[in-house]
């Protein structure tokens, strides 16, 4: 067992963390028209460096990092303050996605204006009668020549108010129940037929919306997967947002490490000792479960219900760690833009992706064994 | 990169469950806490032979010359059973003492025991009434115990001696060795909790079903395995960094894991967890006994935020 990391590993490190240092902008919010084009502009800076999808295949854009450098990439990232990726959703969750069941033509058409932020990707998971329990969903989507017309009803889907496109299941057999007869779909957002009301968050800011589709034409070319498999397929990217908690490490850390030099700059308080070296235990486990999971993946190892303890874990990290900051800051928490915007982001951890309960039931039934509840 | 078990090590653990698996250790555990002494030094002569006391001992001195990872996979199992007697002493911190260098055969062998006190995180020595050797951990010396009279202890199975002259300590490698393996019991500890708890869950009827589907029972369990999770990473990343501030943030983290584990198996449990009968109640008091041991929770936060 090590935590030596190899010499090309090495050099990568310094490359990203050298990299980092002179370029990190600061940006206003993603979820601002203004803030949303920044953000792009970022995403085209990375991609020039060739750092915006590292463990992708060269061929679309990316450095066939391995996930240890991935890891590493993450930990540099956020350790130099650089801004979040508007590009998350279209990386970390259609990315896989397409990686796994997506055809060639797919992959080529979508991967690199992706990886360029050329085209921004929102998701379309939740419906107002499915959250958690997607297999619920209505929008449904009926055969035409060449493709299909979607029709529902969308929400909660971050980045839609400024996105290009958006990704979600819908039912096109309404003659199966729950997830039998879904497809996994990606439509144009601007198509016609598509109404998108931003909403605004705590923040005041749109970082989500309702989409409403109303017979919205979409070609056979951008199904994924079999039509009415779309639940297998979206699957797959429902256990990469849970393990987007692979790439949250140097967050939490960079975010620990900053909550205890916020301590000592305020003196010490003892009352949030405790609290504050809490906050740092957790980020440091955190950091080394991930290792931990690297080093398993590599090995073949899969991601399961693993997920949903990583979810589980770093979500409550993250609230306590800014819930201590604000704390110490006392009356000044009010003001202070940086930890008022961690701390709103943070509140939405463990509902998105999965609520706590949603992944408390699977650790439970998946990890433990336990009996599943009789359901209707 | 390789910050997982090797497969000697995951070997090593699983011959140490078994062993303990078939030796009753609750049996032996419950005469010692009675000063019987006989079925635990049996036990420990049993561990003796699959290498524990010898692990950090070189081999010139008849040791294994493992790593700190290697005493915490041991540990791990030794706190999932319950082990009783002064292991963390003769096994983590007695190798680490250069005065103690002429027992390290007798210790490798499983022949000696040790003991350790180290106020004032350790004021009291464990088993000094059958130890061949006190280190004064603070002076760096061997000691001595005078008298035998047992200082009674929230685990029944702790038996604390009073040591004379004991010189204050803070830190150091050797103590180091014992917050690691102390650690890495209480991480064993909790497994155990939670493993008992999943079982006893899966057969327990209350209103017509299993008390394993009801999700107030599951999410109890469910944060239970979620803390322990992420304990082992920090216990395992400590043996191998062996930095103060890893090794606390261990300790700490493992007295909480352990902790939540035992409190929810006694509520998962209910009253039979309470009885004496049940070796719920041999983890229970030691996990409370242990994190309160070898630097309690203040002094560990404070070096996790040293500078």
């Amino acid at each position: 067992m090590d935590l030596d990391i190899d010499a090309e590993s090495v050099a990568f490190r310094d490359e990203v963390r050298e990299w980092l240092a002179a370029h990190v902008p600061t940006l206003p919010s993603m979820d601002t028209a203004e803030g949303f084009a920044a953000h792009r502009e970022w995403e085209a800076q990375l991609a020039d460096a060739r750092l915006s999808v590292v463990s992708w295949p060269r061929e679309y854009g990316g450095r066939d990092a391995s996930l240890l450098q991935w890891v590493l990439f993450e930990e540099e990232y956020y350790a130099a303050g650089a801004p979040g990726r508007v590009s998350q959703n279209g990386i970390f969750m259609l990315g896989p996605t397409l990686f796994a069941h997506g055809t060639a033509e797919q992959r080529d058409r979508i991967l690199p204006a992706m990886a360029r932020g050329e085209q921004v990707w929102a998701q379309a998971w939740s419906e107002p009668e499915a959250g958690s329990d997607i297999a619920a969903l209505r929008s449904s989507a009926v055969r035409t020549e060449g493709g299909w017309l979607l029709s529902g009803q969308k929400t909660w889907s971050s980045r839609a108010a400024f996105a290009d496109r958006a990704f979600g299941l819908f039912r096109t057999d309404p003659g199966e129940r729950r997830h039998r007869g879904l497809t996994y779909f990606m439509f144009d957002l601007r198509a016609e037929g598509v109404t998108v009301r931003p909403i605004p968050q705590l923040d005041g800011e749109p970082g989500f919306a309702e989409i409403f589709l109303d017979q919205v034409f979409v070609p056979d070319a951008d199904v994924i997967g079999e039509p009415g498999q779309g639940w297998r397929v979206a699957m797959t990217t429902a256990n990469n947002e849970r393990g987007l908690s692979l790439r949250s490490p140097g967050r939490f850390l960079a975010a620990a490490n900053r909550l205890v030099d916020l301590w000592r700059s305020t003196g010490e308080p003892a009352a949030s000792r405790d609290r504050v070296a809490d906050a740092w235990i957790g980020a440091r486990a955190y950091q080394l479960y991930t290792f931990g999971t690297v080093s398993r993946l590599a090995e073949g190892g899969q991601l399961g219900p693993e997920s949903s303890v990583n979810k589980l874990f770093w979500s409550h990290l993250d609230l306590g760690l800014h819930d201590t900051a604000l704390d110490i800051l006392g009356p000044a928490a009010e003001t202070d833009r940086a930890w008022v915007e961690g701390y709103l982001f943070s509140l939405a951890g463990p509902i998105y992706g999965g609520t706590d309960q949603i992944q408390r039931n699977t650790i439970a039934e998946r990890l433990l064994g336990l009996p599943k509840e009789a359901r209707r | 990169m390789r910050f997982a078990l090797s497969p000697e090590q995951r070997d090593f653990a699983t011959s140490l469950h078994d062993y303990l698996t078939g030796a009753d250790t609750p049996g032996a555990t419950r005469s010692w806490a009675q000063g019987r002494h006989e079925p635990g030094r049996k036990l420990l002569r049993g561990l003796a032979e699959l290498g524990v006391p010898a692990l950090l001992i070189d081999e010139a001195h008849g040791g294994l010359g493992a790593d700190p990872v290697d005493l915490v996979v041991a540990f791990e199992a030794l706190g999932y059973h319950a082990v009783p007697g002064p292991l963390v002493e003769t096994a983590a911190v007695a190798p680490a003492v250069p005065a103690a260098q002429a027992w390290w055969p007798a210790l490798a062998s499983g022949e000696a025991l040790a003991t350790v006190v180290a106020p004032p995180h350790v004021p009291l020595a464990l088993d000094a009434d059958i130890a061949q050797v006190v280190v004064d951990l603070g002076a760096g010396t061997l000691g001595e115990t005078t008298g035998t009279e047992v200082v009674g202890s929230l685990d029944p199975t702790r038996r604390l001696f009073r040591v004379p002259s004991a010189t204050p300590l803070t830190g150091g490698r050797a103590f180091d060795l014992g917050v690691l393996a102390v650690a890495a019991q209480l991480l064993g500890a909790g497994q155990w909790l939670l493993d008992a708890s999943v079982a006893y869950a899966k057969q327990r009827s209350q209103y017509g079903r299993l008390i394993g589907e009801y999700q107030a029972i599951k999410h109890l369990l469910a944060d239970v395995a979620t803390h322990l999770e992420l304990t082992r990473p920090l216990v395992h990343g400590a043996a191998v960094t062996a930095s103060p501030q890893d090794i606390s943030a261990a300790k700490v983290k493992a007295g909480d894991a352990a902790y939540l584990a035992a409190r929810t198996a006694l509520q998962v449990h209910g009253a039979i967890g309470y009885t004496a009968e049940h070796d719920l109640g041999l983890r229970l008091t030691k996990v409370r006994a242990l994190t309160g041991a070898w630097g309690d929770g203040r002094f560990h936060r404070e070096r996790v935020l040293a500078r």
